[in-house]
């Protein structure tokens, strides 16, 4: 499990929420974080909502009921599981600068 | 204005629907109601709207469903109606892009559960029809004879079914080399 990739949208997701938010306030910083380039769809980020949910790697902060402004964080599983993510990038991008000698 | 047009798609061409759609509200005529067979628009202004049809996991009553049309009215879609467990929403797209799958492991889910249900129609209609012409054989009653109507049906959905599946294959040939 550990050296699997994750999806960008997850990716981008779980770094999102490092401070609680709903899911269109997700969309939002989703993109302004990767300058425009990524935009997450509803459904697709829906989807994935429910199933970081179910591995714990996020939870849904209680309080509210309406389901469109319920706020979801992230857990120290879903902290875990980035710096994870981060180590195998690190390595991608370390491997392919030094073989393709791109220039920093 | 109001108008009402009526159009057949067949089920596994939910994505030419989808483009019909947009064509109409590239024109300034926006969706407003579905029903079988059936569209109503709305006049609007020429590209205002973006439309987007979904196969619920659930019917459009169902909590699960509710929850989940809420969560896209969140992200300021406009729910328009149902027709089964097709839901169709809208989006002014002055509020960007309106897509309701991003990456390519959600759409091949999602086109997964889209050929599940067909299939599902198709194997039944092929079982009833199946059975009834053989006892509008044995019984050489006029009323069986319908099993072939539900038999067309079954081959007709295989056909759909077939032409989805090879989509699938496409698109997780591509998932190999991109998400």
């Amino acid at each position: 499990m550990s050296n699997t990739a994750l999806t960008e949208a997850v990716y981008y997701i779980l770094l999102s929420l490092m401070q609680p938010m709903h899911g269109y306030g997700i969309m939002q910083n989703v993109e302004q974080l990767s300058n425009g380039r990524v935009k997450l769809a509803a459904g697709t980020l829906y989807g994935a909502i429910n199933t970081l949910l179910e591995k714990g790697w996020i939870i849904s902060l209680p309080g509210e009921k309406d389901s469109r402004k319920k706020e979801y964080q992230i857990t120290d599983q879903g902290k875990q599981t980035l710096e994870t993510e981060i180590i195998r990038l690190r390595e991608l991008i370390e491997n392919g600068s030094r073989i393709l000698e791109v220039k920093k | 204005m109001r108008q009402t047009i009526h159009k057949l798609f067949w089920v596994w061409n939910f994505d030419k629907e989808e483009k019909w759609l947009n064509e109409m509200a590239a024109k300034g005529l926006s969706l407003v109601s579905v029903g079988f067979c059936k569209y109503e628009f709305e006049d609007s202004m020429p590209g205002e709207y973006k439309v987007c049809l979904q196969l619920l996991d659930k019917m459009p009553h169902h909590p699960e469903s509710q929850k989940y049309i809420e969560f896209l009215e969140a992200t300021g879609a406009e729910h328009i109606g149902n027709f089964t467990r097709w839901a169709y929403f809208r989006k002014k797209s002055k509020d960007g892009e309106f897509e309701l799958f991003s990456d390519n492991a959600s759409r091949i889910k999602y086109l997964s559960g889209v050929i599940s249900f067909i299939a599902l129609i198709t194997v039944a209609n092929c079982i009833v029809g199946i059975n009834n012409v053989f006892l509008a054989i044995n019984l050489s009653s006029l009323v069986n004879y319908l099993g072939f109507i539900n038999l067309a049906i079954g081959i007709w959905g295989t056909f759909g079914c077939i032409k989805l599946l090879r989509k699938r294959k496409r698109m997780k040939q591509e998932g190999q080399l991109f998400e």
